[in-house]
C-alpha cells in the first residue's frame, strides 16, 4: 500500500516500465519528415539527417514520453477529463476506439470554433472542459497547426502532443518528438496512453475502496 | 304536470327537468376535447449529457454531434469487420463469396431530415454526404450481407407494402372461354375492353370492325401494340366500347384498357416488361387551357414594337 503523496513521487505509476527504446525504434517513432519541411523549433529534437530525411533523437523522446505518460496517469488518478485529438483521417477510428476503451473522450472530427472558448454557450453551463488534451497529431489534414493547441493554451488546459519534425512544439506543455504518420507508431502511442490512464484509474479505484472500507469500519 | 309536485319543486328538480327537456351533448364523454400526447407535439430533445461531476456521458461529446459521429464510427467499424471476413476467406483460398450480395433494389438511402430525426442533432449536408459515401462503400463489399441489419436501418422503402396493385383473376363465360375486362382513358375518351382467350385476332369497336372504325393506320397500330408486344397477336379476340374524344384519343384509351385486361393472362415478368414499355401508364397529357392576355395556351398576341 503506497502511503506517500503520489505527487511527490517521481514515477508513482511506474510508466518507465511501459516501453523501452527498442520498442520505439521498432515502431518507427524516430522517422521524421523531409529536411525541407523541418520546423526550426524542432531542430533540438533531431538526431541527424540521412538522405534529406530527419531522424528524431529517441533518447529525448524517451524522456519526454515518460513525462507525458506520468502526467496522463496522474490526471487520470485524480479523475480528470482526458481528450484525445487527432485530425489524421487514417487514425480516426483507432483514436476514437482507444478513448472509448479507457473511458475518456476523443475529438477526431472537424473542430467547431468555439469548442473550448465558447463551451458555455455551445454545450450548456454544467459541462466541464477537459483537464488534459492529448494530441496524437498536432496538425490538421491540411498541414496547419490544430486549433486545439492554441485554444488549450488559452483555456489553461495542459496538452500532451506528439510532434513530428514538421510541427511546432512551442504551445504544447508536454511535447513528445515522434513520428505521427505510421500506423505502427500510432498504435504504440494509443496503447501507451491507454495503459497509463488505466493504471491511474486503477490506483484511484484501489484508494477509494480502501477509504470506503476504513469509513465503514469507523462507522461500526 | 308529469307527476311532479309544483309546491316542493327544488333546484335539484329544476336541474333534472332541464336535463330532460333540453338534453345537451356538451357534458357527454365523447364530446370532450382530445389532445395529443406531449411527445407528439414537442420535438424530441436529448436528455442530460453530463453527470453530477460534470463529466459527459458520451465519449464523443466534445465534437458537438456525439450521436452522428458515433454512427459514423460504428459504420466504419462494420466496414473493417467485413473486410476482415474477406481477408480470412481469401487466406483460406475462397475467392468467390459464399454469401449472396445485399438486395437493395426497392429502397433508397434515408433523407437528411430522416437522419436528423434519428440522431436529434443538426446534420449538415456535408456530414450527410460523408455518411452516405461511407455506406455506399460498405454495400459494395462482397460480404456486406453479414451486416444487413445495420445497413437496413439507413434504407427506406420506395413503395409502401400495402400499395401493391391487385390484378383481377380471369373470368370464364358460359362456353368455358376465359375473358378479362379493362377500362382506360386518354384525353377525353373512355374505353371499356373485353379480351377473350382462344381467339383469332378479331377486333370489334362499338359494334364495328377495326378497319371500319379507325381509318388511320396509326390508330390501328396503337390498338395492335399491346398484343404485338407480348407476342400474342392472333391469340385473343377483343371487343370494346369507346366514348368521347377524337380518333387518336379513343385509340389511346383502347390501348390502355387492353393492356390492363391483358394482365390477367400474363406472368409477372411480362407485366413488368409492359410497365417498363409504358403500356400500363395513363398518358397524363390533356389539352392545355388558354390564358388571359394570350390568344391560346402558348400563342401570344401580335407583339408590337411601339
Amino acid at each position: 500500500m503506497k502511503i506517500d503523496d503520489p505527487l511527490h513521487h517521481p514515477d508513482y505509476f511506474n510508466v518507465k516500465d511501459l516501453f523501452t527504446l527498442q520498442d520505439l525504434f521498432n515502431a518507427k517513432v524516430h522517422l521524421g519528415h523531409k529536411l525541407g519541411v523541418l520546423n526550426p523549433h524542432m531542430k533540438k529534437y533531431i538526431f541527424g539527417v540521412r538522405q534529406k530525411m530527419c531522424i528524431l533523437d529517441l533518447d529525448q523522446t524517451m524522456e519526454h514520453l515518460q513525462l507525458a505518460l506520468n502526467v496522463t496517469a496522474h490526471i487520470a488518478y485524480r479523475k480528470g477529463i482526458i481528450m484525445f485529438v487527432n485530425r489524421s483521417l487514417q487514425f480516426t477510428h483507432l483514436v476514437e476506439k482507444t478513448a472509448h476503451e479507457c473511458g475518456e473522450y476523443a475529438h477526431t472530427r472537424y473542430w467547431q470554433g468555439g469548442c473550448f472558448t465558447n463551451a458555455l454557450l455551445q454545450y450548456g453551463p454544467e459541462t466541464k472542459l477537459p483537464h488534459l488534451v492529448i494530441l496524437l497529431n498536432t496538425q490538421t489534414n491540411v498541414f496547419q497547426e490544430h486549433t486545439a493547441v492554441r485554444d488549450s493554451a488559452k483555456m489553461n488546459i495542459p496538452t500532451v502532443g506528439i510532434v513530428d519534425s514538421n510541427c511546432n512544439p512551442n504551445l504544447i506543455t508536454y511535447p513528445v518528438p515522434g513520428n505521427d504518420d505510421t500506423p505502427v507508431s500510432m498504435e504504440l502511442y494509443c496503447k501507451l496512453f491507454k495503459e497509463a490512464i488505466m493504471r491511474g484509474k486503477q490506483a484511484r479505484k484501489e484508494k477509494d475502496d480502501i477509504a470506503k472500507k476504513l469509513a465503514d469500519e469507523h462507522k461500526l | 304536470m308529469m307527476g311532479e309536485d309544483p309546491e316542493n319543486f327544488t333546484q335539484a328538480d329544476i336541474d333534472r327537468a332541464i336535463r330532460y327537456l333540453l338534453p345537451s351533448g356538451l357534458f357527454d364523454k365523447q364530446a370532450r376535447p382530445i389532445m395529443k400526447h406531449p411527445s407528439e407535439i414537442f420535438p424530441p430533445q436529448k436528455e442530460t449529457q453530463v453527470d453530477a461531476e460534470g463529466r459527459p456521458f458520451h465519449y464523443l461529446f466534445y465534437t458537438g454531434k456525439p450521436n452522428f459521429f458515433s454512427l459514423m464510427h460504428d459504420a466504419y467499424a462494420k466496414l473493417l469487420e467485413i473486410q476482415a471476413i474477406e481477408d480470412k476467406m481469401l487466406a483460406k483460398g475462397i475467392y468467390k463469396p459464399d454469401i449472396e450480395p445485399l438486395f437493395l433494389k426497392r429502397s433508397l438511402w434515408l433523407s437528411r431530415e430522416d437522419l436528423v430525426k434519428m440522431v436529434i442533432e443538426d446534420v449538415t449536408d456535408h456530414d450527410y454526404n460523408r455518411l452516405i459515401r461511407l455506406l455506399e462503400r460498405i454495400i459494395q463489399q462482397p460480404y456486406a450481407k453479414h451486416i444487413e441489419e445495420f445497413v437496413l436501418q439507413f434504407r427506406r422503402d420506395i413503395m409502401a407494402a400495402g400499395s401493391k396493385e391487385v390484378i383481377e383473376p380471369l373470368k370464364y363465360d358460359d362456353n368455358g372461354i376465359a375473358f378479362s375486362e379493362g377500362t382506360g382513358k386518354r384525353k377525353t375518351a373512355m374505353a371499356t375492353v373485353t379480351v377473350r382467350d382462344r381467339g383469332t385476332g378479331k377486333v370489334f369497336i362499338n359494334g364495328k370492325g377495326l378497319l371500319d372504325y379507325f381509318k388511320n393506320i396509326q390508330d390501328r397500330e396503337q390498338i395492335m401494340f399491346p398484343f404485338q408486344f407480348v407476342g400474342k397477336l392472333g391469340d385473343f379476340d377483343m371487343e370494346c366500347t369507346v366514348e368521347g374524344g377524337g380518333s387518336s384519343g379513343q385509340a389511346g384509351a383502347i390501348r390502355l384498357a387492353t393492356s390492363y385486361a391483358l394482365r390477367s393472362f400474363l406472368p409477372e415478368e411480362q407485366i413488368e416488361q409492359m410497365r417498363q414499355a409504358g403500356l400500363l401508364t395513363k398518358d397524363p397529357r390533356v389539352v392545355e387551357r388558354q390564358k388571359p392576355g394570350q390568344k391560346g395556351a402558348r400563342k401570344k398576341f401580335t407583339w408590337k414594337k411601339r
